[in-house]
């Protein structure tokens, strides 16, 4: 670990509205920073094309979570009715499978719902009890009606005070150093 | 639409039926709603209406207590009427949840904007709904304990549930509901809880909502992925909502007894479980935007949506009823033509008049638009309609099973105290639980608010 940037987390600029937030993070984005974070009270409109985020994981891991729930289900009751516990009813099938449909269904749904909600916080590292972040006591109003802009100390260009100079440069409301210990 | 008429989208349309009342901004909305739960002094009116819906979850005890002793010998089921008060009002609760997945996922996904400020009590609705909808199977079973069985899991004794069964069907359909409503209407907190924990000024309160906010800070990586998260939930629940009343249908449905044995049930279920629902929503709307003074949140124009929502689901539900009339006769099967004969003239014969009173005539009022802007008066046709449709249930279930094939195998039912109290006690406690939900959770989503005002403003421009 690099001792001189262990108590320090990053710069982080307060804006009141959220344009303002998006143009700061473009012109960050320019200015060549990449280890940033934007943070607002509600998804803003364009916010995640302006932070050059695509494509996440939630949709796959869904995807993979409803397979393994209909699959499964399925699996779970051709195994039950027709090899573990077959019961002869008036020489039916044992493999019944229009029957096992509405099970499979609601497994599909259970399995994929789960995975959505749990990959969604697994990714995202939650639940998380700490967070240097919440150090600034600012903060406090970014899930109220400010709108922030973090720039990471690991970030290869992050430098005192040239860092917190090109953040007072976007005219932000307000300007602290997020502390990390 | 007629010509120089502007669009329904437009901002003048919208400026007139506003689906939010003009003049907040993100910190308005934010303190307006949080200060119910966070600084708001309990109102006397809350500890009465809590004490009386609490008296009645005592009397749910009481009654299950009884059960548990006794048997299920205490209510009114006989043969042939096995299943009663049990299923009715399993139907009619799980029904009712049916409006808050709507409101919360199949609204959500046709960017209906007024859903914004509705979803979070409707979806809580849906869970406390399903909750007391689940104690009635598990209870009629008469041998609860061993309710387990119905779960597949290898037992010693080698025994495995009949995945063949409707009833089977059901305790996955409701189960899996169950759960994914409350995945969807926790998914849909974390930010408020981030927002009551930054709010909270008592230590215990900032715990409480800080681990339950599990370290939300609204960072845009996190949105991201919350919002392609609760885009797939919303797409799930749609089909599975839809699904868990067709289920429920399949419980009538795949059995062969007159009535019962149609191919109507599972739209005609879907339509007449989202027209409770709404009703139920409309019930609970009305006097919580008078309480709270959240009038600028539910509008005139929520009132009106849901007023017509309630009539077109109404009318679909009226076509069922005609068509389950018209099938029965058309089809000449002797049983099906009696069971008919028996609503128009049997001993239930005024529930079924009272039912298409309550869910097919009086609803037409709707039309007027002075009678859906009349807040009373859609208040009294909100339980209008939910009485119409737990008369429905009971028609369904009891006319039908006290006219089977033979006439030796026919009968009465007639409810028992326990019966009733069981009822009143699932009312009661569903009650208490929306009492409790509006003191400590916030019952407006913050966090969607304060996006309708940035799409509001942004209007305005």
């Amino acid at each position: 670990m690099e001792q001189h940037r262990s108590h320090i987390y990053g710069a982080l600029a307060e804006f009141t509205t959220p344009e303002q937030l998006i143009h700061a993070v473009l012109k960050t984005r320019e200015a060549g920073y990449q280890r940033i974070d934007a943070f607002a009270p509600f998804p803003v409109e364009g916010l995640a094309q302006a932070m050059g985020l695509k494509r996440n994981l939630v949709p796959l891991i869904t995807l993979l979570g409803g397979l393994a729930g209909g699959l499964g289900g399925f699996g779970l009751q051709y195994w039950v009715a027709a090899i573990t516990y077959p019961q002869n009813i008036g020489g039916r099938p044992l493999n019944s499978w229009p029957a096992f449909i509405p099970v499979t269904f609601e497994l599909t749904v259970l399995g994929a719902a789960l995975c959505a909600v749990f990959g969604m916080l697994a990714l995202n590292g939650l639940p998380q009890p700490y967070h240097p972040i919440f150090n600034v006591g600012r903060f406090v109003h970014a899930s109220t009606d400010r709108f922030y802009l973090c720039i990471e100390a690991r970030d290869p260009k992050f430098r005192l005070p040239e860092t917190d100079q090109f953040l007072r440069g976007l005219n932000p409301h307000h300007v602290s150093e997020v502390n990390d210990d | 639409m007629s010509a120089g008429q502007p669009p329904l989208n437009s901002p003048e349309i919208r400026r007139l039926t506003p689906v939010l009342g003009p003049g907040y901004t993100y910190g308005s909305v934010t303190d307006k709603i949080s200060a119910i739960v966070l600084t708001r002094p309990t109102s006397f009116g809350w500890f009465v209406g809590f004490g009386i819906a609490f008296s009645l979850t005592g009397l749910l005890t009481i009654a299950i207590g009884w059960l548990f002793t006794k048997g299920v010998g205490i209510w009114g089921i006989d043969i042939p009427v096995g299943w009663g008060f049990a299923i009715v009002n399993f139907v009619w609760w799980i029904g009712i949840g049916h409006a808050g997945t709507l409101i919360s996922a199949i609204l959500f996904l046709l960017n209906q904007k007024w859903r914004t400020s509705i979803n979070r009590f409707a979806e809580a609705m849906t869970l406390f709904a399903v909750a007391c909808a689940g104690i009635f199977p598990l209870i009629h079973t008469g041998r609860p304990w061993m309710a387990f069985y119905m779960f597949p899991y290898p037992s010693t004794m080698g025994l495995w549930p009949q995945f063949r069964s409707p009833l089977i069907w059901d305790v996955f359909a409701v189960s899996t509901y169950g759960t994914v409503s409350l995945l969807f209407w926790f998914v849909g907190l974390i930010p408020d809880l981030a927002t009551l924990r930054d709010h909270a000024v008592t230590k215990p309160k900032q715990i409480i909502y800080g681990m339950l906010a599990m370290g939300w800070r609204g960072s845009m990586r996190h949105w991201h992925r919350y919002q392609s998260a609760y885009l797939l939930l919303a797409g799930l629940a749609t089909p599975l909502v839809l699904s868990v009343h067709t289920v429920v249908s399949f419980d009538f449905a795949i059995a062969i007894v007159p009535g019962w044995h149609t191919t109507i049930f599972p739209p005609y279920f879907v339509a007449g479980a989202i027209y409770s629902g709404f009703a139920m929503v409309l019930s609970i709307a009305i006097p919580l935007r008078k309480a709270y003074g959240l009038e600028d949140f539910i509008t005139m124009r929520h009132l009106d949506n849901m007023a017509k929502v309630m009539l077109a689901t109404g009318l679909n539900v009226a076509y069922g009823y005609f068509f389950e009339f018209f099938m029965s006769l058309y089809s000449g099967n002797k049983f099906d033509v009696y069971l008919v004969q028996q609503r128009l003239h049997g001993p239930y014969s005024h529930f079924y008049y009272a039912l298409i009173l309550c869910n097919i005539l009086l609803p037409q009022s709707l039309w007027s638009y002075r009678l859906r802007h009349s807040v009373p008066f859609l208040f009294v046709m909100s339980i209008v309609v939910n009485t119409g449709m737990w008369l429905e249930r009971f028609v369904i279930v009891v006319i039908s099973l006290t006219r089977d094939f033979m006439p030796s195998a026919w009968g009465r039912y007639q409810p028992t105290f326990w019966d009733w109290a069981t009822f009143l006690g699932t009312i009661g406690m569903f009650v208490m639980l929306l009492f409790l939900f509006v003191r400590v959770l916030p019952a407006i989503s913050i966090a969607e608010m304060r996006e309708l005002v940035a799409e509001t403003s942004e209007d305005e421009k």
